[in-house]
């Protein structure tokens, strides 16, 4: 399958241009963030606190991945994505707070969701779960962490990556959700 | 399989133990990809099983965790019951955590605090099965949340009989969709009672999955599942297409007359596994399970 280049951050244009069953490698700045990240970013953000300026416009990567600090600081020993469904209830919020323009993650996230990335332009990639050394090798630079109070999993890794992929567009900025097509047309007899 | 000459302690073979399951898949499990692969019609489908037997083969090369959720180690027991076994593969875990290195996955459940030892009240977990032999065999089972999450037991009628428990197995795969990283293993435990029958969906994924199953009622149930759920177009990760489990494994024992539990505990992919038969002086490693 041809593979699209999209270099990150992406803009609202770059997001629109996007459409499902699209198959693309990223390059560019991401941060990772999961459920404690996203709880906390939004709790500080309701009570005027400061909030690492690079979740606006990011690229979410849900990831709680292995890290390991050698002599020259930090390194990604293994970073799959993790399931998105957890995310679910405050995704719609968390999209809209921070205009995030492309969530990295498995498994999909709901439809309240869809209608958050239809609304602000963002998609959903889905990067093939489980392949975390893989996907690590494309991640080879660490430009920092915040939040390294959450521990290695929950932590807010700021990474940059290098054709990271094999990334799925399974959520689009059109409303449109490979998860949803494939789950209507499943057969249970 | 590879032999160790002892003196090794628990402790070093549970660390051997987990290095192995982390970063070797097991073959049965890798046969079963390739050949899902090979099949696979569908082009998204074969984008998602090609990345994954890629990520299979840097893993064993670099000797890294395939998986950057190394899970909760499981631990079967078998032999002679031994009380000091528990505090050494303890030991073994907290020491694996560093040096392989694992991610540190335990918490407390409301505080939700980790202390990075991959340790605290009721882990490791290991489950005990008696037997006469004259050695002792340590399974792990590794067993990441993506997949554990999406357990279900159902506490069926009897009347509502094998149908209802094939639609049952059926639905708990295909509701959790691409969350549980297909394609996997599929265990299903039937009867006993409501902890036992989760405990064999869960012990089941650690047998190889090229092992037929000695009942031949079981093992028909398994196939019908098995081509009933690669014809469901849920496929790898949930995205479509054919390779949506590698297997269905099935055990049951017997329950109460007026109950009829089936519970199911998914394996993602990555169903990793290893063991060790430790004998008068040495260890031999294995990742087709003896359990």
């Amino acid at each position: 399958m041809a593979v699209k280049r999209i270099r990150l951050p992406l803009s609202r244009d770059d997001v629109r241009g996007l459409r499902i069953g699209e198959v693309v490698s990223a390059s560019g700045p991401l941060v990772t963030g999961r459920d404690a990240v996203q709880m906390r970013a939004l709790d500080y953000h309701d009570r005027g606190k400061v909030v690492p300026k690079e979740l606006e416009g990011a690229t979410l990567f849900h990831c709680g991945p292995i890290m390991a600090r050698g002599p020259n600081g930090w390194t990604v020993v293994a970073a799959g994505p993790t399931t998105s469904a957890r995310m679910d209830k405050a995704g719609p919020e968390m999209i809209r707070t921070f205009s995030v323009r492309a969530v990295i993650g498995k498994g999909g996230m709901s439809q309240d969701v869809l209608e958050a990335m239809r609304e602000v332009g963002c998609v959903y990639l889905a990067a093939t779960g489980g392949t975390a050394v893989s996907l690590a090798e494309s991640l080879p630079r660490v430009r920092g962490v915040e939040w390294e109070d959450l521990g290695m999993a929950e932590a807010m890794w700021l990474l940059e990556a290098e054709n990271l992929g094999p990334l799925v567009v399974a959520m689009d900025a059109h409303g449109n959700s490979l998860y949803e097509d494939v789950r209507r047309s499943l057969k249970r007899s | 399989m590879s032999v160790i000459k002892l003196p090794e302690s628990i402790e070093d073979v549970v660390v051997n133990l987990l290095r192995l399951a982390n970063t070797k898949l097991p073959q049965d499990i890798g046969w079963a990809l390739e050949s899902a692969a090979a099949w696979e019609p569908n082009a998204i489908a074969s984008t998602q099983l090609g990345a994954v037997l890629d990520n299979v083969r840097k893993a064993g090369l670099l000797g890294r965790p395939m998986c950057q959720d190394t899970g909760i180690p499981v631990f079967y027991v078998k032999g002679g019951y031994d009380p000091s076994i528990a505090d050494a593969i303890a030991r073994g875990v907290e020491r694996a955590t560093r040096e392989i290195p694992l991610r540190p996955n335990t918490v407390d459940p409301l505080t939700r605090e980790n202390d990075g030892r991959n340790l605290g009240r009721g882990m490791p977990v290991i489950h005990h099965l008696p037997s006469d032999g004259d050695y002792t065999e340590i399974t792990v089972l590794v067993k990441g949340a993506g997949s554990e999450n999406m357990t279900r037991l159902g506490m069926l009628d009897p009347s509502d009989g094998v149908a209802g428990v094939m639609r049952f197995v059926v639905d708990a795969v295909l509701d959790a969709g691409g969350r549980p990283c297909p394609p996997g293993v599929v265990g299903v435990g039937i009867g006993g009672m409501a902890d036992e029958c989760v405990a064999m969906a869960k012990r089941v994924l650690a047998r190889p999955i090229d092992e037929e199953n000695p009942d031949p009622v079981l093992r028909e149930m398994e196939e019908d599942l098995f081509v009933r759920l690669n014809g469901s177009g849920l496929g790898p990760m949930g995205l479509g297409g054919s390779a949506t489990v590698l297997a269905v494994r099935i055990d049951k024992a017997h329950c109460h007359t007026a109950s009829l539990p089936v519970a199911v505990n998914i394996g993602c992919w990555a169903t990793r596994r290893a063991s060790v038969r430790l004998g008068a002086g040495d260890a031999v490693y294995s990742q087709g399970a003896w359990l």
